[in-house]
């Protein structure tokens, strides 16, 4: 075993990992993420924190983390490349690892145009699977970023990174997953699914290349309240793809929230079948307080216990 | 080239509110091309700011010259009969140009007249796109001849990011995905198992990172 992190255990032993998601609130206090971090703990495996998502200014993932632990709940840093340099980059993840933070997860990060400082200089000094390669190898080969050796006390993270089926060139997404599984990546998250028939085609092309094999596959659901919210997905976020019969079912819908629930219980349900996939994850966006209804009714509850 | 666009005029009016007098350097270099600062452009800025200055009532003399080129000293030396009752210069060139004439005319207040916007080239009559980021440290021959350093809006070297989509970049359907057009060539060019070759990270410290830079030819070097 290479790191202390349960998520690893649990996937690592055959188990059908399920992984959430609580976005830091845009101001200073930790109340709300204690809450959701309360509410989850019984129902996930370990709960992903957002930094910065969509560029927009909020608590940081890593002090995030801090509370998430606190409460019981594993946590899992998301680091992007957006904001700090290498130097940056390595000293906050000492110190995560020093707070008691196991899981890592690498990503390029949204462009600074989205969100609340769209005047911002974005950094990139590294990219994603740089940034994944390099703290593999400060774990296994204990060595900095820049090849200095650290003496003592490397950190030990499960490294994580995300996959897109949904962009382009999608000949290239499964290729690109391959190179982050080169570089290191143990997890992979994806984008939220709503193309089902897209995703089966993306896992065809990873068993075809044996990735499946080599790293575990989480599968990325989000559950709308609304037309309006998948038609905003659909048209407004680059990546992403939403067919019209998802857009067409909330519209009909007498409850859309209870419609949105049912949408996403039935594509968890669905990915469980795909082979390859090892977990889901849930990004219930500003709207944590489903997701464990979500998991009870896809057949997830209860969690198994990791020593 | 150096691609440079002119300020609104209200900005360099403002720039010159106290003088009377002043002298608008153009240069024929780069920004004659992209026709934002050569001697028409100078011109024209000449005499717009003359008449804004007239209409309220407190004239502005100019003179106007265009130098061959405002980043080397030879050929700004000629300028100092003209400098000497002016009570400001405007320069019409990039960035460089306004440095070399406030470091030649110490004591005289020299502004800027454009914003130095990029290096790039000219795409149709009145377009221009940028194409290099001045790195210090070309790797254009890993990525099909196509910049990612300062086409792709986050500088990936291992792209495209997850934002790439109809072949266009997250930012903006505008942009095109850079990365889309490296894997289309590399594609066409039967060398897609190089981007499969994971990028280490870049040298910075070649570009602006590692301080002002300079380059040396000993050789061509006199005296």
């Amino acid at each position: 075993m290479k790191t202390e992190s349960k998520l690893q255990k649990l996937l690592d032993s055959g188990h059908f990992a399920v992984t959430a998601e609580i976005g830091p609130p845009k101001h200073a206090s930790a109340h709300g993420i204690r809450h959701h971090a309360q509410m989850l703990k019984d129902y996930v495996d370990a709960t992903n924190i957002t930094d910065c998502q969509t560029a927009i200014v909020r608590l940081s993932s890593i002090a995030s983390a801090v509370h998430i632990l606190d409460c019981g709940l594993e946590p899992i840093v998301q680091m992007t490349c957006r904001d700090r340099n290498r130097i940056a980059i390595q000293s906050d993840l000492l110190g995560a690892y020093s707070l008691g933070v196991r899981n890592l997860l690498c990503l390029s990060g949204d462009h600074q145009k989205f969100g609340n400082e769209p005047s911002a200089k974005n950094v990139y000094d590294i990219d994603s699977i740089q940034l994944i390669y390099l703290m593999r190898r400060m774990r296994d080969e204990k060595l900095f970023f820049s090849g200095e050796p650290i003496k003592e006390h490397e950190p030990r993270f499960f490294i994580g990174a995300v996959a897109n089926p949904f962009a382009d060139p999608f000949e290239f997404r499964v290729a690109r997953l391959e190179k982050k599984v080169e570089a290191g990546a143990e997890f992979i998250q994806t984008q939220c699914i709503f193309d089902m028939e897209r995703f089966e085609r993306f896992m065809e092309m990873v068993r075809e290349r044996g990735i499946h094999e080599r790293v575990h596959i989480l599968a990325g659901v989000t559950p709308l309240k609304s037309w309006r919210a998948a038609k905003y997905l659909q048209t407004s976020v680059s990546g992403m793809i939403v067919p019209d019969d998802i857009v067409e079912r909330l519209k009909k819908a007498d409850d859309p929230k209870r419609e949105g629930i049912e949408i996403c219980i039935e594509q968890i349900k669905h990915i469980r079948t795909i082979p390859g996939v090892h977990g889901v994850h849930i990004m219930a966006i500003a709207w944590e307080e489903v997701v464990p209804e979500i998991v009870e009714r896809s057949g997830l509850y209860p969690r198994p216990k990791v020593e | 080239m150096i691609i440079a666009q002119q300020k609104p005029i209200k900005d360099i009016a403002a720039m010159i509110e106290d003088c009377k007098k002043v002298l608008l350097v153009g240069c024929a270099g780069c920004v004659t091309v992209c026709l934002s600062g050569g001697e028409k452009e100078t011109e024209v800025l000449a005499s717009s700011l003359r008449i804004m200055r007239r209409l309220q009532g407190n004239p502005l003399e100019t003179v106007t010259i265009t130098a061959t080129r405002q980043c080397d000293p030879e050929y700004i030396e000629p300028l100092e009969n003209l400098v000497k009752d002016v009570d400001a210069i405007i320069s019409l060139a990039c960035g460089v140009g306004v440095q070399y004439l406030a470091e030649r005319f110490h004591d005289k207040w020299v502004v800027p007249a454009q914003n130095t916007m990029f290096v790039g080239g000219s795409r149709t009559h009145g377009v221009w796109e940028e194409r290099c980021g001045l790195c210090g440290d070309c790797i254009l021959h890993r990525t099909g001849g196509i910049c990612p350093i300062i086409r792709c809006s986050k500088s990936i070297l291992n792209g495209p990011c997850g934002g790439s989509q109809y072949g266009k970049c997250e930012i903006s359907k505008d942009v095109d995905c850079a990365w889309q057009l490296i894997y289309d060539r590399m594609k066409a060019l039967g060398k897609l198992d190089k981007l499969m070759e994971i990028q280490p990270p870049k040298d910075w410290s070649k570009s602006r990172d590692g301080g002002p830079r300079k380059a040396i030819r000993e050789d061509v070097m006199i005296g």
